[in-house]
C-alpha cells in the first residue's frame, strides 16, 4: 500500500523538555503515543518518538501518509539568541516612516545578534494606493554593496505592502539579481498585516530564523528517511493551521506560537467539541484558550517575542497563577504566586515533604491527585487553610472561565495537564467539565489535525467593500493553497470588517482567513476534524 | 483634529546642543508616569500611549531633558504653538511621520509668525497626544508649556480652550509624511477642522498640525494650566501605589462610582467616531447595581437606574481595578474587573461657552448639565 492511500497521520510536538508523538487513525482515534526526552540536536528526539510510535503500531506503518511536526524551536532561538542568521533590513516608504529608525526598540543583545544594517530607501504607498515616491533602486544596490559579505539573509518591509505588494516583490527580484539567486529574502507581505513597525520585526525575525529551521526541516526528513516512511511532512503554525515544509523553511516565524494553538485545537479534539473553553493545569499555572469552530480565538493585543514587539496571530491565553505545584501560604489560607515546580515530588506534603501546595489541598478534600498516595496526618487549621486556599484557586477558575466565554453559558470546560485534579467536576460559566483521554499528548494531537490555512487583509471605501472582500478571499485561499490545502474543499472561514475611526472618506479594513484539509492524491479527505465537524 | 490620534515617533537629532533649561526638566524617568497619567485624562480616547512613550524615551535618550515652563514664566519673546497629530490610528500603524516632519512645520510656522517658536503646548493632555508633544520639543529644542487645550480628551477640535476663551483660530501648518506643507487661514476653528480632515485625507490618511500662537498676553486663561504635571503626578502615583484604585481616587480627588465587571459592549463605529455603550455590573459591595456608560471615542455620560450620574465636560476614566491602568474604549472586554471614576473638569469647560461646546447636548444628548460633585458631603460645608 503506497503512502497516497494511507490513512494514518503522525503528530509531533518538540517541545522544551519532551518530544511527543500520536499516530491518529481516519476515525482520529489515538491509536499510539510516546513522550520522549527532547534532544539537544533535535533529531534524536524526534527519531525516539517516532520509532516508538511507528513500533507501537507495527505493519500499519505502511499506512502513514502524512507528519505534522509542532516546535518551539524557533521561540527558543529568539529567547536565548542562538543559531540566529545576520539580516539586511530594507524598509521602503522614504521620506515617509523615517522618524522610528529600524531595530529601534530592540533588546541591544538581540539586535547585535541579527542586524547587519538596515537602510530606509523612497517608495512605499499610501492607505489609498497612492505612491508616497517612486522605488529607490539605486539605493538599494547602493546598500547592498555597503554591508557585502556580512549578512546571511535579507528582509524587505514596505509601508502598505500588506495592500499593495509589488514593491516587495520588486525589490527581492533585484536583491536576487544582484547578491545571488540563493540569498533568502523575506517579504513584509507574506509575514504580517498592517502595523509597519511589527510586521517589519516579525519580517527581521524570520530572516534571522532561516538557519533554525532548516535544521529542524532536516531533523525531520533525517528521522522520516531513516524510517523509510513514504510520508508527506508539515509544519504547525500560530493559528492552528498546517504549512508544508518548504513554506516552513521559508516562513519559520510563524512556528512560534503553535504550541498553545495545537494544546488547544489537541484538547478540543480530543473532548469532541468544536466550540470550547481549554483550561490546561501545569505545575506553575493554569492557562485557558477557547476554540471557536475548531480555531483557537486570537489575541488581539500586541505580542512581543525575545522582547521585539510584533503582530503576530497568537492564540488569546489567560494564564492564572493556579496549578499543583502552586504554594499555599497556610497563615492567610491564600495560593501564592510562587509554585514548587518540578520540586513537588520532594517538597509537597504529599510526598512528605514541608511545603502545602494546591496539590496537597485537592488531596486534603477528598481528590487523589496521586495514585496510592495519601496525605499525612495534619492538624485541623491546616487543614482549614487547605480547604480555603482550594476554594480561591476554583474561584479564579471560575472568575477566568466566565472571561473567556464572554458571559454566555454555552460552552464545555475541556481539561488537560497534569494538574487537572484541581478543576472541580462543575464550574460555573461551562456546561459541562470534560476530562478527555490522551489528553497529556493534546499537542501532538493538534499537530496531526491541522488543517492548511492563509488570511489576508485589505483596505477599501466601503463603496467596494464586496470587491475588496472578494480580492482578499481570494488572496487568503491563495495562500492556504500555498501552504497545502486541497485547492477543491478550501473555503473562507473568517471575514473581519474594521471600520477605520477618523478618516474622513469612510473606509474599512477587511481580514480574510481561508482554511482547508490537506490536499491528498487519490484518496477522500480524512481529516479526521472536518469529519467531525460534519457530525455536529 | 481631534482625539483619535495616530502615533507618531519622531527620533532624529535636529539640533546640536540642547538648549538653556528653563523651568523644570522633565526627563526619561518622568515618561513611565506621564504616559500612565496621560491615559487616566484619556477619559477613553486620546490614542494608545504604549508606543509613543517607547519613540519619547528614546527622544529624551538622545536629546536630554526638556524644559517644562508655567504659563507665568512666558516672557514677551515667547511664542508658544498648539500641536496635534491627525487621523485615523489604523493608517498611523502603518504610515509612520518622516524625521523631519515636525521640524518643517515648525520652520513654516516660524515664517507665518515672523518669529521662532519658542515652545510648544499638547491640544490635548489624554492619551497619546499628552505623551507626544515632549518628545518633539526634545527634538526641536524648544520647551514644553506646562498646560493643554482640553484637560482631557475630546473628539472634536472645536472643543479646545482656545475656543471656549474666544481666541481666533487665524492660521494652522500642516504637514504630512511625503513634506507636503499646507498653511491654512481658517474663518474659525469649525472650518479649520473640516479642511484639515480634506487636506489629510489626500495625504493618505494621517498628518502633523500646528495652530493657535500663544504668548505671554492671549494663553493666561486660554489655555487649562498645570495639566503636564498634573498627569506626571497622577501617573507616579499609580505606578507607586500598592492599592490602585484608593490612591487614584485619592490624587485625582475621584469618586469611585461603581467596582464590579464589565458585562456588555456595544460599540458601532460611524462618522468617523466609535459610539456604543459599557454596562458594568457590581460586585462586593457594589453587588446589585449596574453602571452603563455611553462612549463616543471618550466616556461621555454615566447613568444608573436611569439617572444620570456624571456627564461631559466632566471627566469619566474606567480603570483596571487591579492594576488601576485606564483602559481605552477600543480596549474594554466583556468580563474585565473594572473600576469607574469620576471628577469634575476645569472651571472653564463649566461656563456658558464650555458648555455650549463640550456639554451633553454637543455630543447630541438631551439633558441637562449638572455639574458634578465627587464628595457631596465635603461640598455641603465648604461652599466654594
Amino acid at each position: 500500500m503506497s503512502a497516497a492511500q494511507g490513512t494514518l497521520s503522525i503528530g509531533i510536538d518538540v517541545g522544551g523538555t519532551n518530544t511527543d508523538a500520536v499516530v491518529l487513525d481516519a476515525a482520529g482515534t489515538v491509536i499510539a503515543w510516546t513522550k520522549q526526552p527532547t534532544s539537544v540536536d533535535v533529531t534524536a528526539g524526534i527519531r525516539a518518538s517516532l520509532s516508538d510510535v511507528l513500533g507501537q503500531i507495527g505493519e500499519r506503518r505502511h499506512e502513514v501518509a502524512r507528519i505534522m511536526l509542532g516546535t518551539t524551536h524557533a521561540t527558543n532561538a529568539i529567547v536565548r539568541r542562538r543559531q540566529l542568521g545576520k539580516v539586511a533590513l530594507i524598509r521602503i516608504g522614504a521620506p515617509a516612516a523615517t522618524s522610528f529608525p529600524p531595530f529601534t526598540a530592540w533588546p541591544d543583545d538581540l539586535r547585535d545578534a541579527i542586524s547587519a544594517g538596515s537602510t530606509i530607501v523612497g517608495g512605499g504607498h499610501l492607505a489609498d494606493g497612492y505612491p508616497i515616491a517612486p522605488l529607490d533602486r539605486g539605493a538599494i544596490v547602493e546598500f547592498l554593496d555597503s554591508i557585502a559579505g556580512t549578512f546571511d539573509a535579507v528582509a524587505v518591509c514596505g509601508v502598505f505592502a500588506p495592500s499593495y505588494s509589488e514593491q516587495e516583490l520588486e525589490v527581492e527580484a533585484l536583491v536576487r539579481a544582484h547578491v545571488g539567486i540563493d540569498v533568502p529574502v523575506s517579504l513584509s507581505h507574506d509575514i504580517g498585516d498592517l502595523g509597519l513597525i511589527e510586521r517589519e520585526n516579525a519580517t527581521v525575525l524570520n530572516a534571522a530564523l532561516y538557519g533554525v529551521a532548516r535544521d529542524v526541516t532536516r531533523a525531520l526528513f533525517t528521522a522520516v528517511a531513516e524510517e523509510q516512511l513514504d510520508a508527506v511532512t508539515f509544519f504547525a503554525q500560530n493559528d492552528g493551521t498546517l504549512m508544508g515544509v518548504e513554506f516552513a523553511e521559508r516562513y519559520p516565524v510563524l512556528t512560534i506560537g503553535s504550541g498553545p494553538a495545537n494544546s488547544i485545537r489537541g484538547a478540543a479534539f480530543l473532548s469532541g467539541a468544536r466550540n470550547a473553553i481549554i483550561v490546561d493545569v501545569g505545575g506553575t499555572t493554569s492557562d485557558l484558550g477557547v476554540v471557536v469552530e475548531g480555531f483557537p480565538r486570537e489575541s488581539t493585543l500586541p505580542r512581543e517575542i525575545g522582547g521585539v514587539r510584533t503582530n503576530f496571530r497568537m492564540p488569546d491565553i489567560l494564564s492564572l497563577a493556579v496549578g499543583g505545584g502552586t504554594v499555599v501560604d497556610l497563615a492567610s489560607g491564600k495560593p501564592s504566586n510562587d509554585s514548587v515546580g518540578f520540586r513537588i515530588s520532594q517538597e509537597a506534603l504529599l510526598f512528605g515533604g514541608s511545603t502545602a501546595t494546591l496539590t496537597d489541598a485537592a488531596a486534603a478534600t477528598g481528590a487523589t491527585p496521586v495514585a496510592g498516595l495519601s496525605l499525612p496526618a495534619i492538624d485541623d487549621a491546616t487543614r482549614a487553610a487547605l480547604g480555603t486556599a482550594l476554594a480561591i484557586a476554583h474561584d479564579k477558575v471560575e472568575s477566568a472561565v466566565e472571561r473567556m466565554s464572554l458571559g454566555r453559558v454555552v460552552l464545555p470546560l475541556v481539561v488537560v495537564g497534569g494538574g487537572g485534579f484541581l478543576i472541580p467536576d462543575q464550574v460555573l460559566g461551562a456546561t459541562e467539565v470534560i476530562r478527555p483521554a490522551h489528553a497529556e499528548v493534546a499537542n501532538a494531537v493538534g499537530a496531526a489535525i491541522a488543517l492548511a490555512g492563509g488570511r489576508a487583509d485589505h483596505m477599501c471605501d466601503y463603496a467596494d467593500r464586496s470587491t475588496a472582500i472578494e480580492a482578499a478571499s481570494k488572496a487568503a485561499i491563495g495562500k492556504a493553497i500555498q501552504a497545502g490545502a486541497d485547492p477543491l474543499t478550501v473555503e473562507v472561514v473568517e471575514v473581519v470588517e474594521t471600520p477605520v475611526s477618523y478618516a474622513s472618506r469612510p473606509t474599512l479594513k477587511v481580514s480574510v482567513k481561508a482554511a482547508g484539509p490537506l490536499a491528498r492524491i487519490g484518496s477522500e479527505t480524512s481529516n479526521p476534524h472536518h469529519t467531525r465537524g460534519e457530525e455536529s | 483634529m481631534g482625539a483619535s490620534y495616530t502615533r507618531y515617533m519622531p527620533s532624529e537629532p535636529l539640533h546640536a546642543a540642547p538648549p538653556p533649561a528653563r523651568g523644570r526638566l522633565i526627563t526619561r524617568d518622568d515618561i513611565a508616569a506621564l504616559a500612565a497619567g496621560a491615559a487616566i485624562f484619556g477619559t477613553g480616547g486620546g490614542g494608545s500611549v504604549d508606543m509613543t512613550k517607547v519613540s519619547v524615551e528614546i527622544d529624551l535618550d538622545l536629546h536630554g531633558p526638556v524644559s517644562l515652563i508655567t504659563v507665568q514664566d512666558l516672557t514677551a519673546d515667547d511664542a508658544v504653538i498648539v500641536l496635534s497629530a491627525i487621523g485615523a490610528p489604523s493608517v498611523g500603524i502603518e504610515v509612520i511621520s518622516s524625521a523631519n516632519q515636525m521640524e518643517t512645520i515648525l520652520a513654516e510656522v516660524a515664517r507665518v509668525i515672523g518669529r521662532p517658536v519658542t515652545a510648544i503646548m499638547a491640544a490635548e493632555i489624554g492619551g497619546s497626544n499628552g505623551v507626544a508633544p515632549v518628545g518633539w520639543a526634545a527634538q526641536l529644542g524648544v520647551a514644553v508649556l506646562d498646560a493643554d487645550g482640553m484637560g482631557r480628551a475630546f473628539p472634536e477640535a472645536t472643543m479646545i480652550s482656545m475656543n471656549v476663551a474666544g481666541l481666533p483660530s487665524e492660521f494652522a501648518v500642516m504637514c504630512d509624511v511625503i513634506g507636503n506643507v499646507s498653511t491654512l487661514r481658517p474663518v474659525n476653528i469649525a472650518w479649520l477642522e473640516r479642511h484639515a480632515r480634506a487636506l489629510t485625507a489626500a495625504s493618505g490618511g494621517s498628518s502633523l498640525g500646528a495652530h493657535y500662537l500663544l504668548t505671554a498676553e492671549t494663553a493666561p486663561g486660554a489655555v487649562i494650566e498645570g495639566t503636564v504635571t498634573r498627569a506626571i503626578e497622577v501617573g507616579a502615583r499609580l505606578l507607586a501605589s500598592t492599592d490602585p484604585l484608593v490612591d487614584l481616587a485619592d490624587v485625582l480627588d475621584a469618586r469611585v462610582l461603581i467596582s464590579g465587571k464589565v458585562t456588555d459592549v456595544e460599540r458601532l463605529t460611524e462618522g468617523g467616531f466609535t459610539r456604543g455603550s459599557v454596562t458594568v455590573e457590581g460586585t462586593g459591595s457594589d453587588r446589585g447595581r449596574l453602571n452603563r456608560v455611553e462612549v463616543q471615542n471618550e466616556n461621555l455620560i454615566v447613568l444608573e437606574d436611569g439617572e444620570v450620574v456624571v456627564s461631559v465636560p466632566d471627566l469619566v476614566t474606567i480603570i483596571d481595578t487591579e492594576t488601576g491602568e485606564a483602559i481605552s474604549t477600543e480596549m474594554l472586554r466583556f468580563g474585565q474587573r473594572v473600576s469607574v471614576l469620576a471628577w469634575p473638569c476645569d472651571p472653564l469647560w463649566r461656563t456658558p461657552r464650555g458648555l455650549e461646546l463640550a456639554g451633553p447636548p454637543a455630543f447630541g444628548y438631551n439633558i441637562p448639565y449638572v455639574p458634578f460633585v465627587s464628595n457631596p458631603e465635603l461640598a455641603a460645608e465648604v461652599q466654594r
